[in-house]
């Protein structure tokens, strides 16, 4: 048996290995691109699981501090000279102290201000990229980002990208698991279900708040700098509304309250329009058509959906033992 | 008794909402070590009033004193951290997790570790769960409910969820627990057992009960003292017995 307090760090690092693992079932290392991406939005998605799955409030603008940190540590890099990691950590400050600077007067009022004010925000950085063009190089893009580069190691081949990406996105599953699994994640959870009951529990909610949205603000900034230094060129459609809009569809997509989901979400949706490329001028129609069916036949999302299947698995098993021998056990190794 | 200071002490207080008087001019007390009940007809008052004393809804005038010390400017939550906790008239058990931690969560305020403890699992972590744990499954066995403590809390049946929010309220080691309308939607086997739980709770616990409620039976059952609210102003204070004999009580509510 193992320890209580070690279980997540097993289940992260099983993960860990599947990630290390698939690029091994690729047919070619064009997908690897996607498999760097789907790591980056899954490392957003985590981060807006924590603060939208569990404790339950909406953010409109992930793109946006998705895309701050991005030109930030872009901008850092190239025009000031810093070095790469400079630029990286300046980023993900830069996304956490805005994050502060919204949800400190939005958090402490009732209802879904938050929701308001970040869709507000997303909008206006969007609008600020696109028009500073001697900052930002506008809607063209902000070219000549250096390729990522730690303690002389040049990750310049996509596959120890990938090897990297995948690294931060275990840990950061990890981080998820033994913050939910603690008394900070069952005040997330409870100020979710009822905040009078989560007060007279002694939970400070606007502050419980206003940490986790800094906290899935950082998130979205690590996955910033690890995409600015992966395509070395960002470019304010990015980090638009709409992506936005598809970051929230992957948390709930995947099933809310759910690190797995959230990540399954997000690669889910990153890979989806690329499988469905070659039908050229339906596949936004076939795009359409599954996200509709995922929500009508799994409404608690994917996680939801496998825990049922699980749980039906486990009750035929069970109710097979009297008369048939369990001949289909011995096939799985878990 | 007279020269022990109550352990709650309103004055004065007043609420307002928009032209609507809920409370005039209160004064209240609930004696350390006691069970002390405000009851009242609908519209009394006496949810308000709980409000007030737990900082869910602000007062326009007044002051709210808890052991002596000023609590009226003090947010909902950092009452609670000083000890006062409440449960609710419609049950807020927080259905996605389980029985267990339901009252773990109740510990919220006693349990010390950071989140940096928590992401790195260190021994002051481990220490702090376990033992927020153990103290959990003491307020469980306490109730009745621990064998349901890997449910989650949304499966249990009405009354038991009645139960959990008890557990979880007392899990909190309040100096004063607020209980609103218990009772309600319970059946009369139910409400028996629930008296005996409110008196276990002031005897074995020492923990000083404030009750709103609108059986009457448990009521005078178990009270130590009863406060009347009519249109938000206290109508008569007295021990049980004084109470149903008091003409205005009765004929503002009891016989009413």
């Amino acid at each position: 048996m193992r320890p209580w307090h070690a279980r997540n760090l097993s289940r992260a690092g099983l993960f860990a290995v599947a990630l290390f693992m698939a690029p091994l079932f690729l047919p070619n290392e064009y997908y690897i691109n996607i498999l760097i991406l789907g790591a980056i939005n899954a490392l957003i998605a985590l981060g807006l699981n924590l603060l939208l799955g569990y404790a339950g409030q909406i953010s409109l603008g992930h793109a946006a501090f998705f895309g701050l940190s991005a030109y930030a540590t872009a901008y850092a890099t190239t025009r000031l000279g810093l070095p790469i990691p400079a630029g990286m950590g300046l980023g993900v400050a830069l996304s956490a102290l805005v994050a502060w600077l919204i949800g400190m007067p939005t958090l402490r009022l009732k209802g879904h201000y938050l929701a308001m004010a970040t869709l507000g925000f997303g909008i206006i950085v969007n609008i600020v990229m696109n028009e500073t063009v001697d900052v930002t190089g506008g809607p063209s893009g902000f070219v000549g980002i250096p390729r990522l580069a730690l303690f002389g190691f040049i990750f310049d081949s996509d596959r120890s990208y990938y090897y990297l990406t995948a690294g931060v996105l275990a840990l950061a599953a990890l981080f998820s698991l033994n913050l939910i699994d603690s008394r900070v994640g069952r005040a997330l959870r409870a100020i979710h279900t009822s905040e009078r009951a989560a007060q007279t529990a002694g939970v400070d909610i606007a502050g419980y708040k206003l940490f986790v949205f800094v906290l899935s603000a950082a998130f979205a900034g690590v996955a910033g700098v690890l995409y600015a230094h992966f395509l070395c060129f960002v470019a304010p459609s990015s980090f638009g509304f709409h992506f936005s809009v598809q970051l929230v569809v992957m948390v709930v997509l995947g099933g809310m309250a759910s690190v797995w989901g959230a990540v399954a979400g997000a690669f889910f949706l990153t890979a989806l329009p690329e499988a469905l490329r070659g039908f050229e001028e339906v596949d936004i129609l076939i795009y359409g058509a599954i996200l509709v069916s995922c929500v009508m036949y799994m409404p608690m999302g994917m996680a939801g959906a496998a825990s049922g299947l699980r749980r039906r698995l486990g009750r035929r098993r069970g109710g097979g033992a009297p008369g048939a021998p369990g001949s289909e056990e011995g096939g799985h190794a878990g | 008794m007279p020269d022990s200071a109550p352990l709650l002490r309103l004055s004065e207080v007043s609420v307002r909402f928009g032209g609507v008087s809920a409370l005039a001019d209160v004064d209240f007390c609930i004696e350390k070590g006691a069970v002390t009940a405000l009851i009242g007809p609908n519209g009394a008052g006496k949810t308000t009033l709980l409000g007030v004393i737990t900082g869910m809804v602000a007062a326009q005038h007044g002051r709210v004193e808890l052991d002596g010390a000023d609590i009226t400017a003090l947010a909902p939550h950092v009452r609670a951290r000083q000890g006062v906790v409440r449960t609710f008239q419609n049950l807020e058990v927080f259905a996605n997790m389980t029985v267990l931690e339901n009252v773990m969560t109740g510990r919220h305020a006693l349990v010390r570790y950071g989140v940096a403890d928590s992401i790195l699992r260190t021994p002051r972590f481990r220490a702090g769960e376990r033992a927020c744990r153990e103290a959990a499954l003491e307020k469980l066995e306490f109730v009745g409910l621990a064998d349901k403590k890997d449910i989650l809390a949304g499966e249990l049946p009405y009354g038991s969820q009645r139960l959990l929010e008890m557990a979880r309220a007392v899990a909190a080691e309040p100096r004063l627990l607020l209980l609103d309308e218990p009772a309600a939607g319970l059946n009369t086997q139910e409400t028996k057992s629930l008296a005996a739980l409110i008196a276990r709770v002031r005897d074995e616990l020492g923990i000083t009960v404030g009750l709103v409620e609108h059986d009457m039976d448990l009521v005078m059952g178990i009270s130590d003292a009863v406060t009347v609210l009519n249109f938000g102003t206290v109508l008569a204070s007295g021990d049980p017995a004084q109470i149903q004999a008091n003409p205005d009580v009765v004929a503002a509510y009891l016989g009413g």
